[in-house]
């Protein structure tokens, strides 16, 4: 890392390396919506998701025209949009969030464009002041990132999550393995976020043996269309762990109490 | 100053291919394999041959005798309206329609703001026998009924998109879904000169042809190959793409782009992108966009469906940015009486996105001796009810 250029505040921890250290199987990766149910449940929902077993948490940036996700994440997000929440209002939101999370790796996930009108800098200097660990922007591709941000993510400690498909060449792989010190984010199969991804459990299986067989620097989790122990289950066979979104927002949706709600659901995963 | 895009799709600062992982391989490919696939002669042939029988190329550049009176310069329409199908999007869907089938795609998708290009792309499905489906913005389902009901009769899905304004947008964002969805045997035929690299060049190369015989035309009819203006407008792009392409590097050609002011580019009722917009990044290329001060994206107006858009392709901004286009804003009201003009005095009944071009007419200060083509991307009659509505004609 360039220690040289790194601002002085910045601590040079790697939560993702502590938590793989610790576990290395059967990981909890849980998605929400910053924003929503209400505007201010973010912190309090993302601390009963750690307390009821939550092994990382990835807070949704809400955007206008959410493209890789589904109908249950961009409802979510309309919703909370309407709320009035906004990429600065949440940074601002997230900086007390070390006092109550101290060790979970926290991820902001979200799209290009509200960061860039932040200005990248901008972004990463206050996700890392807040104690954020890394970034999955889906339409920032890898080369972009190589070419103009890696750099700054670096001297924040900021880590970038890449994407990984059944379609994506060993090449690709082994480079975005190479550009990362977090994990990779294999998407089970073809699709958005919250869709059904259970159709062909053969071929999901046989690509995620054979990422697992690649040997990767990084550990491995499952994300899209896992929503039940079930499929939790099945997708932790061959990676490190799994994510879940749209099925937690889902299960939080209406209810009277959002914590509970969440408690029961990261309970009926294991 | 090149208007060709860099090999990673950049125009000055606009373009590029910011894309989730998920639609990597699927750009990728074309991006490898479009220049070769439209250089090589077989295609060429077979893409000359149908835009000549089928479409119907090339389209007349026809002198308007009673506008030129009018506005007091020399006027010439190129006649993409009589294309089949009625607008300049055909030429562009014939060539990706070859294109699919040399990449060895079975099925077909789209997306329409005004549904012109919606029907041009189930034209070409039918044509060569693939499945089609366009997703169209619910309201714009309601606005273009007659485009609609012509798709279904070529055999094409029309599925709503009933997220945000419902208008192309979110149309564009059902398609990228559907494609992200269906990463092997779909090709994903974009309209306009948007989307990521190499899109917007591919489509600007389709639509060349507009430009390409517009040379040609002049030079036989007016001895001339370079028009003083060079005037079309802009929701995406496309047509405006096409018709300034041949004349990029001739800085003496003055491009004239129009865009949608809609209720006036002061009110919240715009689609005018370069007045309004700010560099974003709007369906995988970075150009400018509508946008509030949090980067999310504003939903425009137009009272045309295929020119409320938010964003404008990248060769465009970069048109816009450098100088190089002059930008002008025609307000729904404008483009109403424009259309009304057109059609009384030169028996051409213009789609109401094209009225926002003759519209712009009154806004430059033309000189007698000018010589001004003027792009009319497509024929209105998919428009009557607006137009009978809107100016009281029934």
């Amino acid at each position: 890392m360039q220690t040289a250029t790194q601002p002085d505040n910045v601590v040079q921890t790697n939560r993702f390396a502590d938590l793989f250290a610790r576990k290395s199987q059967g990981l909890l990766n849980l998605y929400i919506t910053a924003g929503y149910p209400g505007l201010h449940d973010t912190v309090p929902l993302l601390r009963t998701l750690a307390d009821a077993g939550a092994d990382i948490l990835e807070i949704g940036v809400p955007f206008s025209d959410p493209l890789a996700d589904g109908p249950v994440i961009q409802q979510t997000s309309t919703v909370a949009l309407r709320n009035g929440m906004t990429l600065r209002r949440l940074l601002d939101e997230l900086q007390g969030v070390r006092q109550h999370l101290p060790d979970t790796p926290l991820l902001l996930m979200g799209y290009l464009n509200p960061v860039m009108q932040l200005g990248m800098e901008h972004f990463c200097r206050r996700a890392s002041e807040a104690g954020i660990d890394g970034v999955i922007l889906p339409d920032l591709p890898a080369e972009e990132y190589a070419d103009f941000y890696q750099e700054t993510f670096r001297r924040y400690n900021l880590r970038k999550v890449f994407l990984i498909t059944p379609q994506t060449s060993e090449a690709r792989i082994r480079r975005l393995d190479e550009l990362t010190d977090a994990f990779l984010y294999l998407v089970s199969g073809p699709g958005l976020t919250g869709g059904n991804q259970t159709a062909d459990k053969t071929a999901q299986d046989a690509y995620l043996q054979r990422i697992a067989q690649m040997n990767l620097r990084n550990p491995r989790l499952v994300g899209f269309g896992i929503a039940d122990r079930a499929s939790f289950n099945q997708a932790c066979q061959h990676a490190n762990g799994a994510i879940i979104g749209s099925a937690l927002l889902r299960a939080i949706e209406g209810a009277d109490d959002p914590h509970a709600a969440a408690r029961q659901f990261v309970q009926s995963i294991r | 100053m090149s208007f060709q895009p860099t090999a990673r799709g950049y125009y000055g600062q606009f373009g590029g291919a910011f894309i989730p992982e998920m639609l990597y391989p699927n750009v990728e490919e074309l991006r490898e394999q479009y220049l070769g696939i439209l250089a090589d002669p077989d295609f060429q042939q077979e893409y000359q041959q149908l835009l000549r029988d089928y479409v119907g190329r090339p389209t007349p550049l026809f002198r308007a005798k009673r506008l030129s009176e009018r506005y007091g310069a020399t006027i010439y329409l190129k006649r993409e309206d009589l294309c089949h199908t009625g607008a300049h999007k055909v030429n562009n869907t014939v060539g990706q329609i070859l294109l699919a089938e040399r990449l060895g795609k079975k099925r077909i998708i789209a997306e329409t703001g005004a549904g012109q290009h919606g029907v041009a792309t189930a034209t070409v499905c039918a044509l060569r026998g693939l499945e089609c489906i366009v997703y169209m913005g619910a309201v714009d389902m309601e606005r273009q009924k007659p485009n609609v009901a012509r798709m279904c009769m070529l055999g094409a899905e029309v599925r709503p998109a009933t997220s945000g304004s419902q208008t192309l947008k979110d149309a564009t964002n059902e398609a990228i879904r559907d494609w992200i969805s269906n990463p092997t045997d779909t090709h994903y035929i974009i309209g306009s000169v948007v989307g990521p690299h190499p899109y917007p060049d591919l489509v600007a190369r389709l639509q060349s042809v507009i430009s390409e015989e517009i040379r040609k035309q002049l030079l036989a009819q007016a001895d001339r190959e370079l028009p003083d203006y060079v005037v079309a407008c802009v929701g995406g792009g496309s047509n405006a793409a096409g018709a300034f392409y041949h004349f990029l590097d001739e800085p003496t050609v003055q491009l004239v782009a129009v865009e949608a002011a809609g209720h006036g580019v002061h009110t919240d009722k715009s689609a005018a992108t370069s007045v309004l917009g700010r560099p974003g990044i709007i369906h995988g290329s970075r150009t400018l966009l509508m946008q509030d001060e949090h980067g999310q994206i504003t939903e425009p107006h137009s009272i045309s469906a295929g020119l409320d858009y938010p964003g404008i392709g990248p060769l465009h901004a970069f048109l816009a940015d450098s100088g190089r286009a002059k930008f002008v804003a025609v307000t729904d009201e404008d483009a109403l009486q424009a259309a009304q003009l057109c059609s009384r005095l030169e028996g051409i009944i213009p789609a109401l996105e094209t009225a926002h071009a003759f519209s712009a007419l009154d806004q430059l200060e033309l000189k007698p001796t000018d010589v001004v083509v003027l792009n009319l991307s497509g024929r209105g009659d998919k428009d009557l009810e607006t137009y009978l509505r809107e100016l009281h004609l029934a």
